[in-house]
């Protein structure tokens, strides 16, 4: 597959793998977070710590947008999914999330209308197709996938569609990462940005994580190239910089169209990270102008409040001050079968990755 | 998920088109993006185009990394 293959050549990985050898200094350590669920995975899938020196670290960070949805969220998608004539529509990966009692899928597999959906634009056409029902779209995910969510709420208002509507816990990540880098356990010398993300921000929402923390930023792209190439760039800046590695991708300027699209329906709100807490503007909320769109306020449900297992370190792992194996339910009471937190359900979970390509 | 690949853009009329990639077709909602013409390259996230791939800085990329 075209501008895919190319950045998988083992000759140029090997090269890539040479020079960050040459380049590395063995009296310290390289402490470098990555952001970005897919990045956790390719990174194991590609054996990149196995073939990176033991001096360079790289740490996950809280970049499945699934892990760090608060358990209220899905309480309340379950809730409203047992409404008379709703149907919810979902990206996969929410499916096997656990609430406080159940899991979306457990509800389905009980008679309740729930749909993996592609695309919001099949969300839409559901709408169309069911003028009798509510169709409610579960809106979670970052920057790449909110201007997929407010082109529909667009195209919606547009086609005059009454039984269409969001439940956002959308969430934005340069916050996030402040939020990280303030924290006084924080041992991170750099940052691997999320490739796709980047693409629609632009880098200058990341600007302060160079200038207030000292930390170098690059934004990575998703093969082993990409990801190599990021961490020699990482190394070898002279001083904490923002820069680009994925550049057949991202734009510094990021994507100005789907970002006003993001701007026309949705507003910065506080927004609650599930281990980590409520942090301020690093969330959406959906605009008062659309608010007949807005799934909390059409569907007055009750939940009760929610139960977390105590024995979980979701938190501490989402904020890379704790890796999976730290954790005492890892691999006995929590598995991808039978997972307790978010980090082991998610496909792009933390302790799903560590579980999946065995424990270090 | 950022799990979105580069397609080939094969059928463009406003905001709907098709694109291609690996033996696989399907539709795409262009309204995210503009100026894109069949041919093009596009990254395709959850059904939309959301970003134009750059072959020049691709092929860049490649000889920096040939360089080393």
């Amino acid at each position: 597959m075209k501008y895919i293959d190319e950045f998988r050549s083992r000759a140029l990985t090997s090269r890539l793998i040479s020079r960050i050898r040459s380049v590395a200094d063995e009296g310290r350590e390289y402490r470098y977070m990555e952001v970005c669920g897919t990045h956790t995975m390719a990174i194991f899938k590609y054996g990149l710590r196995e073939l990176l020196p033991r001096n360079i670290r790289l740490i996950s960070g809280p970049g499945c947008p699934v892990c760090v949805t608060p358990l209220e969220y899905l309480d309340r998608a379950i809730a409203i999914a047992g409404l008379p004539k709703v149907i919810i529509t979902t990206f996969g990966d929410m499916l096997r999330v656990p609430g406080s009692s159940s899991t979306l899928e457990n509800e389905r597999a009980g008679g309740k209308h729930i749909k993996v959906v592609y695309s919001t634009d099949d969300a839409l056409d559901i709408a169309n197709r069911n003028t009798d029902k509510e169709v409610v779209f579960l809106g979670v995910g970052f920057e790449t996938t909110v201007p997929t969510v407010a082109a529909s709420i667009m195209s919606a208002a547009k086609q005059g569609i009454h039984n269409y509507s969001v439940l956002c816990a959308h969430k934005t990540m340069p916050e996030a990462l402040g939020v990280i880098m303030a924290h006084r356990d924080a041992r991170i010398d750099g940052f691997l940005l999320p490739g796709h993300v980047s693409a629609i921000t632009g880098m200058k929402p990341y600007g302060f994580l160079a200038k207030r923390y000292g930390a170098g930023c690059v934004a990575a792209g998703f093969e082993p190239v990409d990801m190599l190439q990021a961490i020699l760039m990482l190394m070898e800046q002279k001083r904490p910089i923002v820069e680009v590695q994925y550049k057949r991708i991202v734009d510094p300027l990021g994507n100005r169209l789907a970002r006003k699209a993001i701007e026309k329906v949705f507003e910065k709100s506080s927004s609650e990270w599930r281990g980590i807490g409520k942090l301020k503007n690093s969330g959406l909320r959906i605009r008062k102008e659309f608010s007949r769109f807005d799934a909390s306020l059409k569907f007055r449900v009750k939940t009760v409040r929610p139960r977390e297992d105590k024995s979980c370190i979701c938190g501490a792992v989402l904020k890379g001050i704790k890796t999976p194996v730290d954790c005492k339910l890892f691999g006995k009471k929590c598995t991808p079968a039978d997972p307790v937190g978010s980090c082991m359900v998610s496909s792009e979970g933390t302790c799903a990755a560590y579980y999946k390509y065995g424990r270090r | 998920m950022c799990l979105a690949i580069p397609m080939k853009v094969v059928k463009i009329d406003g905001d709907q088109g098709m694109v291609a990639a690996g033996g696989l077709t399907r539709k795409a909602n262009f309204i995210l993006m503009k100026d894109i013409k069949p041919g093009d390259y596009v990254l395709l996230h959850a059904g939309f185009a959301i970003a134009k791939v750059k072959p020049e800085e691709a092929r860049q990329t490649i000889k920096l990394i040939r360089e080393l």
